[in-house]
């Protein structure tokens, strides 16, 4: 990983950088924490943005649990956070947009999965929406920035790696596949700011109708491997996922198209 | 004409030096606070360099007289110098004794000079080489011009160019002897080591006493460094202490990480603090460098960094894979003649690797980060820290308040080699029917690793929780089958609040025995070693015990060439195999290969990690048991009293 050598930002000026970042939430003992995919985000602000370039800000409660995890982000050697206070149950999209159109980063990085609440989940795809911004989604590399575009490479499964041209200004979601974030200090920690900014709320309507449950691992279809040698085992381990025996149907009407959809709902027993 | 030359040579030399010793001083105070005893120390100086310091020397006989002839006789030809040239005392005596003195002096020297001619590769070189040379014409210059003065030959004798060859003698003799003790040749050791034996940080280890815990640092003072990032950031006495060293190269003889080819020397490391608080680079060092480190490269003053946060930047005055190299097993404190607390600096400095930096090596960050979220090193459930004992009905503090033994698990409750001691533990302590409880999950890692590994604040953290804990049961003593915890809790715990007894298991175990509560057979196997755990030997002083509960089962020890306080380091410690610093072997390779050597077909160990260590080595080599699994293996089946109502019911069936 030849992070350095890679002619990292070659723009004129400065590179303005931001990044969101949440409380995570640790897997097993439901600590707060930096979360996982953000604190990456950050890392690939690092690589692109010296410390004063690369803004960080967080919207939500800022409780002490919140306070000690969004002090883990400091950690990493950053000296603010701008923390929007938005109460529980509170929208944060529109704080965050507010936010954005005032400060006018070039590009915005944060986690492909927050880890509590409504986390990162859907926030970049609507913000990029109402910004009008690209959106790049599951982020493993930014190879280059030069002036308006960037080369960046998304991660998707099975190691593979797609090269993308984007338009700048754009939103970025980060995936697991992006350097591991650098250790979070006690120093730094403690010295950095949290900017408190109070912001409008906006009551989050949809959410109050949602019901939460812990999340549960989503069942796998078996992939039963019939091989002989271990090289055939090894190419289905690493082989592409490949829709097999499946359809394209285009330009059909609608009521093929559901017949279609229904048939194999059927068949796969979805359906009864 | 001597007796013009000579009092201005001796007062000119000693106003020089005491410039030279200002100027030291002021070195010294570059470093942080540090309250001492000035008088008290300065009071206790004499006995803790004549008994203490003279201890340590004396384990080298021979080394240990000729010190004695060379620096005894010294002191007292120097005193006796000034009295008799310099203040022109007419005294018969005194010149008698300046004779007596000066040859006493010679003799030493004699040997120095011997042990310079094919010095073993520990010590240094360079201006060391000069200094027989240097005491010879002290002695013999000194001894030469007292003649006349003893009246053993006429004041006029030899003419005026034999006095000035006499003169020459004695000038080349008092610049190194008194200028250099001030300025820095290798009779700097003299002025600074008496110091440091008064100053000491640790005046409780003189008199047989022992202080192994780490300093806690103060971490509500937000205005004090987070350990050690520049060598003004040492505290003024340890300093001192850098300054004191002699550069006998003792400690790079015991030194694991050295010996295992690891960029880790103790006494290059000591020399290099010295070159961070005078200022320069490390080109003038002659001793053996860190293995795979050319000297030269490196330098630096008191006001910048010693380790730079970039490997890109440069070189600063040491580079961070030789802080992490160290195991702290203590060897090298243990061996030090003028009592160095290397260990206390290393740490001092990771600690600001890894809490301003949060630059931890390796597997640094995620055990650092596991500690923090789950409590223990290993990142597991902490819900799961009894799953090991869930057939053993193990009476929980919790349930239960008080005991007489709080059984410590540690954090080897979730490595399931150490289940296995655990569970031996537990056989031995309900059939000596010790009444005994565990905390459960309620037990989070002592802190260990996090402190050695530098993070302060993770290791205080759970440090008060733990407290807190502890302090809401009764209970006798605290027993672990983990030296780390023993250590953690006995000894750097107190700082927070939490005085226990706490106690290894073998001494437990060795307890139990003298007290007759163990019915044991006979050990029947073939020879067997002991290998002594560092946190137990060299920081708690515990070799007796372990050696006589083997005793008890009938074990006859084989004991290895390197044991007791010179045992090696499995290099299982100091978060050493987190970090992993590549040398050219393996720190437990070469320990097997010591224990290999007594021919033990098994060797009895008495923490965790040494257990792991010394079982990940490949064969062929002994097989690793816990003193505890020894034990539990000769117990008698069933407990003593127990037994006694079986035959009862016996012989009622019978009768």
């Amino acid at each position: 990983m030849q992070r350095e050598d890679n002619g990292k930002p070659t723009g004129e000026q400065a590179l303005k950088i931001a990044a969101l970042v949440s409380v995570g939430r640790h897997p097993v003992t439901g600590r707060t924490r930096r979360a996982e995919y953000d604190a990456r985000a950050v890392e690939i602000g690092f690589s692109l943005a010296k410390g004063e370039d690369l803004y960080l800000v967080h919207a939500g409660e800022c409780s002490p649990e919140a306070e000690a995890a969004l002090r883990g982000y400091l950690g990493m050697g950053i000296g603010a956070i701008d923390v929007l206070q938005q109460p529980a149950g509170s929208d944060v999209v529109p704080a965050l947009e507010a936010w954005l159109r005032t400060a006018a980063p070039r590009i915005v990085l944060c986690g492909a999965r927050g880890e509590t609440g409504e986390g990162s989940g859907l926030v970049p795809f609507l913000l990029a929406e109402r910004l009008g911004w690209s959106l790049v989604s599951g982020l493993a590399e930014v190879e280059s920035v030069v002036r308006d575009t960037m080369t960046v490479l998304q991660a998707l499964p099975r190691g593979q790696r797609r090269r993308l041209k984007v338009r700048l200004p754009a939103v970025v979601t980060v995936d697991g596949a992006a350097h591991a974030a650098r250790q979070s200090a006690f120093g730094p920690a403690r010295r950095g700011e949290l900017r408190r900014k109070a912001f409008g709320t906006n009551p989050d309507g949809a959410a109050r109708e949602w019901t939460i449950a812990p999340a549960r691992k989503r069942p796998k279809r078996l992939k039963i491997v019939k091989a002989s040698s271990a090289r055939d085992r090894f190419k289905a381990a690493a082989a592409k996922a490949e829709g097999s025996g499946g359809q394209v149907l285009n330009g059909v009407p609608a009521q093929q198209g559901a017949e279609a959809i229904l048939k194999l709902l059927r068949e796969e027993g979805v359906l009864r | 004409m001597l007796d013009v030359v000579l009092p201005i040579l001796i007062f000119a030399a000693l106003a020089l030096a005491l410039a030279g010793a200002v100027r030291r001083v002021r070195l010294w105070r570059q470093g942080r606070p540090s309250p001492v005893s000035v008088l008290g120390g300065l009071a206790a100086m004499p006995r803790r360099y004549l008994v203490d310091l003279h201890h340590v020397v004396a384990r080298d006989k021979v080394f240990a007289n000729t010190h004695v002839a060379t620096g005894g006789g010294f002191v007292a030809a120097a005193v006796l110098l000034i009295l008799v040239h310099g203040f022109q005392l007419e005294s018969r005596l005194l010149s008698w004794a300046l004779l007596a003195a000066t040859a006493v002096m010679f003799a030493g020297a004699l040997r120095v000079a011997a042990r310079r001619k094919n010095p073993p590769a520990r010590l240094s070189r360079g201006p060391w080489m000069r200094l027989p040379k240097s005491l010879f014409a002290f002695a013999s210059g000194v001894f030469l011009v007292t003649l006349p003065t003893a009246g053993v030959l006429p004041a006029s004798f030899g003419g005026w160019a034999l006095a000035a060859v006499l003169a020459l003698a004695v000038a080349w003799g008092i610049g190194e002897m008194f200028l250099g003790m001030a300025w820095g040749g290798p009779m700097k050791h003299a002025f600074a080591g008496a110091l440091h034996l008064a100053f000491h940080r640790r005046p409780e280890r003189f008199g047989g006493g022992r202080s192994t815990g780490l300093k806690p640092l103060d971490l509500k003072d937000s205005t004090a460094p987070l350990g050690v990032g520049k060598p003004a950031d040492f505290t003024w006495n340890q300093l001192l202490g850098f300054d004191a060293c002699v550069q006998c190269g003792r400690c790079e003889a015991m030194c694991p990480a050295f010996a295992a080819g690891q960029p880790l020397n103790p006494k290059k490391l000591i020399q290099d603090m010295v070159v961070g608080l005078a200022g320069g680079t490390d080109a003038a060092y002659a001793g053996s460098p860190y293995p795979g480190k050319p000297v030269g490269e490196h330098g630096g003053d008191a006001h910048s960094p010693i380790v730079l946060r970039d490997v890109r930047e440069g070189r600063a005055l040491v580079d961070a894979e030789t802080l992490w190299s160290c195991t702290t097993c203590r060897a090298c404190v243990e061996e030090c003649p003028m009592m160095i607390e290397h260990v206390d600096a290393i740490v001092d400095m990771r600690r600001f690797l890894t809490m301003e930096h949060g630059n931890t090596p390796n597997k640094g960050r995620e055990v650092l980060e596991n500690l923090a979220t789950t409590d223990n090193p290993g990142g597991f459930d902490p819900a799961s820290r009894m799953n090991w004992a869930a057939d053993l009905d193990l009476p929980l503090m919790a349930k239960r308040g008080t005991a007489d033994v709080l059984l410590w698990m540690g954090d080897g409750a979730f490595d399931m080699r150490n289940q296995r001691t655990l569970r031996a533990l537990v056989k031995v302590l309900r059939a000596a029917q010790v009444d005994f409880a565990v905390l459960g999950n309620e037990e989070l890692d002592s802190g260990d690793v996090a402190r050695r590994l530098g993070d302060e604040a993770s290791f205080q953290t759970l440090a008060v929780r733990n407290a807190a804990t502890l302090a809401k049961y009764r209970f006798r003593e605290i027993v672990t089958c983990d030296p780390h915890s023993v250590h953690v809790l006995k000894n750097e715990y107190p700082a927070f609040g939490a005085s226990y007894t706490v106690t290894h298991h073998s001494t437990f175990i060795s307890n139990l025995m003298e007290k007759g509560r163990l019915t044991l057979g006979e050990w029947t196997g073939g020879r067997v070693t002991y290998h002594d755990p560092c946190y137990l030997g060299r920081y708690n002083g515990e070799y007796e015990a372990p050696r006589k509960a083997l005793k008890g089962i009938g074990i006859k020890v084989v004991e290895m060439e390197r044991s007791g306080f010179r045992s090696r380091c499995c290099g299982g410690g100091g978060g050493a195999p987190i970090t992993d610093i590549p040398g050219k072997r393996r720190i437990p390779d070469m320990r097997i290969e010591e224990i290999n050597a007594t021919k033990a077909e098994v060797v009895a160990v008495g923490c965790p990690q040494c257990t792991a260590m010394l079982e990940g080595v490949v064969g062929p080599r002994p097989e690793v048991l816990d003193i505890a699994e020894l034990v539990a293996a000769q117990l008698v089946t069933a407990p003593a009293p127990a037994r006694r109502a079986e035959e009862a019911l016996e012989a009622e069936v019978a009768a």
